[in-house]
């Protein structure tokens, strides 16, 4: 199978406070098909975001390397579009110049940005609240136009920081089954980043479970409930399905794990 | 009809407003209670001077200082030129007195075109220098030191230079004020470079900005609200520079009518003087919220 974007033994160290140094990613190895749902789940510090930031260009890897379709990342692109968490929308403009932004970058005429601004914003259920603007947006609604504007520029991967972190419960279920069906529509590659082993399991066809100090992948799991999901349309069902909670309960046994091992570790 | 006993009633609004005995401390409207106070103020000082509490020398009647503002002002010689000029009356019999030679408006004037010329200087240099201070270490280490050196020094501390430097003419009395309304301006400015996320300038750079770009679309904009509240700390200190500034030297402004009136004991136009600036300097303010409300309405809010 073809591999869009590889991660060829990155590591990643910073300078920590104290004066020493923390290996935030040792020697990380990562191959991205083409639509593939990655999701990176793993407790705080085991170096999930970072991975991401190195995706997206925002970072230089301190070894290793990363390519897409062999070339290597040297910085942030287009091709690589970002979610984040929150506050990255612009409040000075409406949502259909939030959603048509990285489009007025590259110098694309107003009604043309608009128009393909207009498509995405569709899709993620927003084409009533066009001229809105975005700081009078419920949380849930604000993400939808950052997941709008990451397609405009249509990139060929979408990275995702934790984007339903900050989101109630009901909102976020919500916006798992509207990603993986901006995701079947437009066919990407999506590396998202989650605290949640259900979202995480919910969503991913490529799970990677991380674990800290140093961060590294400990696990790797396939999935099909994503696409289990797409062709049925109960994420109820698929949710408390017999299969789906053996693996749920596996993953948390496996952080669970980890956490007790390092508690011991710490106190003797 | 029910007789409001609750004087919380009175100005309508105040009791629909339910105040949260666990919320937030100090939330609801004030403008109803503003303007009891300013009533309260305005009807004290009438009664003590009323009542003879206190001389007029020190304190004048609100009468007093009413009626050399339309003295100084003119209005009767130029409310009767009116008539006369659309052939309603005869001729002008009033005298047109003013004070230091000029008539309240030209005073109001020359002070205005003192302060928004200094202003006007002072957004065209603080910001960008306050912009260039927040983006590039370099030019934040050229431009510190003085800026912190000289803002804390009463502008009458430096005025005898102003003077040496400029002579005795406007460019000594502009320059002044121009230093008191350039350090908050550049300070705001610079901070205001602080104010967009690291999420904001990430998601410009992934979705293909240039260097540039990052700087004009986001960074600048998110800018815009920290950058307005320093122009209306900036012109406040403009108008609290004004006064020195014409102590030397003027012929006319609101400062040089104050500093002359003082020399004759006349209190009332001394009063005249500093309720016309405090009124000059609320209005822009309230124009300058307002304009807040329009160009930035998304302050505070995201």
């Amino acid at each position: 199978m073809t591999v869009t974007l590889k991660v060829d033994d990155i590591s990643m160290v910073f300078p920590s406070h104290e004066g020493g140094s923390v290996t935030a990613l040792n020697h990380v190895d990562l191959d991205f098909h083409p639509e593939e749902f990655v999701v990176a789940l793993g407790a705080s510090g085991c170096g999930k975001t970072t991975l991401l930031n190195l995706l997206a260009g925002f970072l230089q890897p301190t070894s290793g390397r990363i390519t897409l379709h062999g070339k290597s990342i040297t910085g942030p692109g287009a091709d690589r579009g970002v979610v984040f968490q929150k506050h990255a929308l612009l409040p000075w403009l409406n949502v259909i110049e939030n959603a048509a932004f990285g489009l007025k970058l590259q110098g694309v005429r107003e009604r043309d940005r608009h128009a393909v601004a207009r498509e995405n914003l569709d899709l993620v259920g927003l084409s009533e609240f066009l001229t809105y603007p975005v700081y009078k947006l419920s949380g849930g609604m604000q993400q939808r136009v950052g997941l709008a504007r990451a397609l405009t520029s249509d990139p060929e991967i979408l990275l995702m920081d934790e984007p339903l972190g900050a989101l109630d419960a009901f909102t976020r279920e919500n916006m798992q089954e509207l990603i993986l069906k901006v995701w079947r529509r437009t066919r990407k590659i999506v590396f998202f980043i989650t605290h949640s082993v259900e979202e995480a399991l919910f969503l991913a066809t490529k799970l990677i479970v991380m674990s800290p100090r140093p961060g590294r992948v400990t696990h790797s799991y396939d999935l099909q409930f994503s696409r289990q999901f797409l062709e049925e349309g109960n994420a109820r069902r698929i949710k408390s399905d017999p299969e789906f909670i053996k693996i749920r309960e596996e993953i948390l046994s496996i952080i669970h794990g980890e956490e007790i091992d390092e508690l011991e570790a710490r106190v003797p | 009809m029910k007789l409001k006993l609750n004087p919380r009633e009175w100005f309508g609004g105040a009791t629909e407003e339910y105040q949260d005995p666990y919320g937030q401390p100090g939330t609801g409207k004030s403008t109803h209670i503003s303007i009891v106070t300013i009533v309260v103020m305005l009807f004290s000082w009438w009664l003590a001077t009323f009542l003879e509490l206190v001389p007029p020398l020190f304190l004048p009647s609100p009468e007093m200082v009413m009626s050399k503002f339309v003295r100084i002002s003119c209005i009767d010689h130029y409310w009767q030129s009116a008539l006369v000029g659309l052939g309603l009356a005869g001729e002008v019999t009033a005298e047109c007195q003013g004070f230091s030679e000029n008539p309240l408006h030209m005073h109001i004037f020359w002070s205005l075109y003192r302060v928004f010329t200094s202003f006007f200087l002072a957004i065209v240099t603080a910001i960008p220098i306050g912009i260039a201070m927040g983006m590039n270490r370099y030019a934040r280490g050229i431009f510190d030191p003085p800026i912190e050196f000289y803002r804390p020094i009463p502008p009458l501390a430096y005025l005898p230079l102003t003077i040496i430097w400029f002579g005795i003419g406007d460019s000594g009395k502009i320059f002044l004020i121009y230093l008191a309304c350039f350090a908050p301006l550049a300070i705001s400015a610079r901070a205001g470079v602080r104010s967009c996320s690291i999420e904001q300038i990430h998601a410009a750079y992934s979705m293909g900005a240039t260097h540039n770009q990052v700087i004009w679309h986001v960074v600048l904009k998110a800018a815009m609200p920290e950058i307005l509240t320093g122009m209306r700390i900036s012109i406040a200190f403009g108008w609290t520079t004004l006064v020195a500034a014409e102590m030397v030297a003027a012929k006319a402004g609101i400062g040089v009518m104050v500093l002359n009136a003082a020399r004759f004991l006349a209190t009332d136009i001394v009063f005249l003087g500093i309720i016309v600036i405090g009124l000059v300097a609320f209005i822009f303010d309230s124009l300058m919220r307002r304009l807040e409300g329009t160009v930035v309405p998304w302050k505070g809010r995201m």
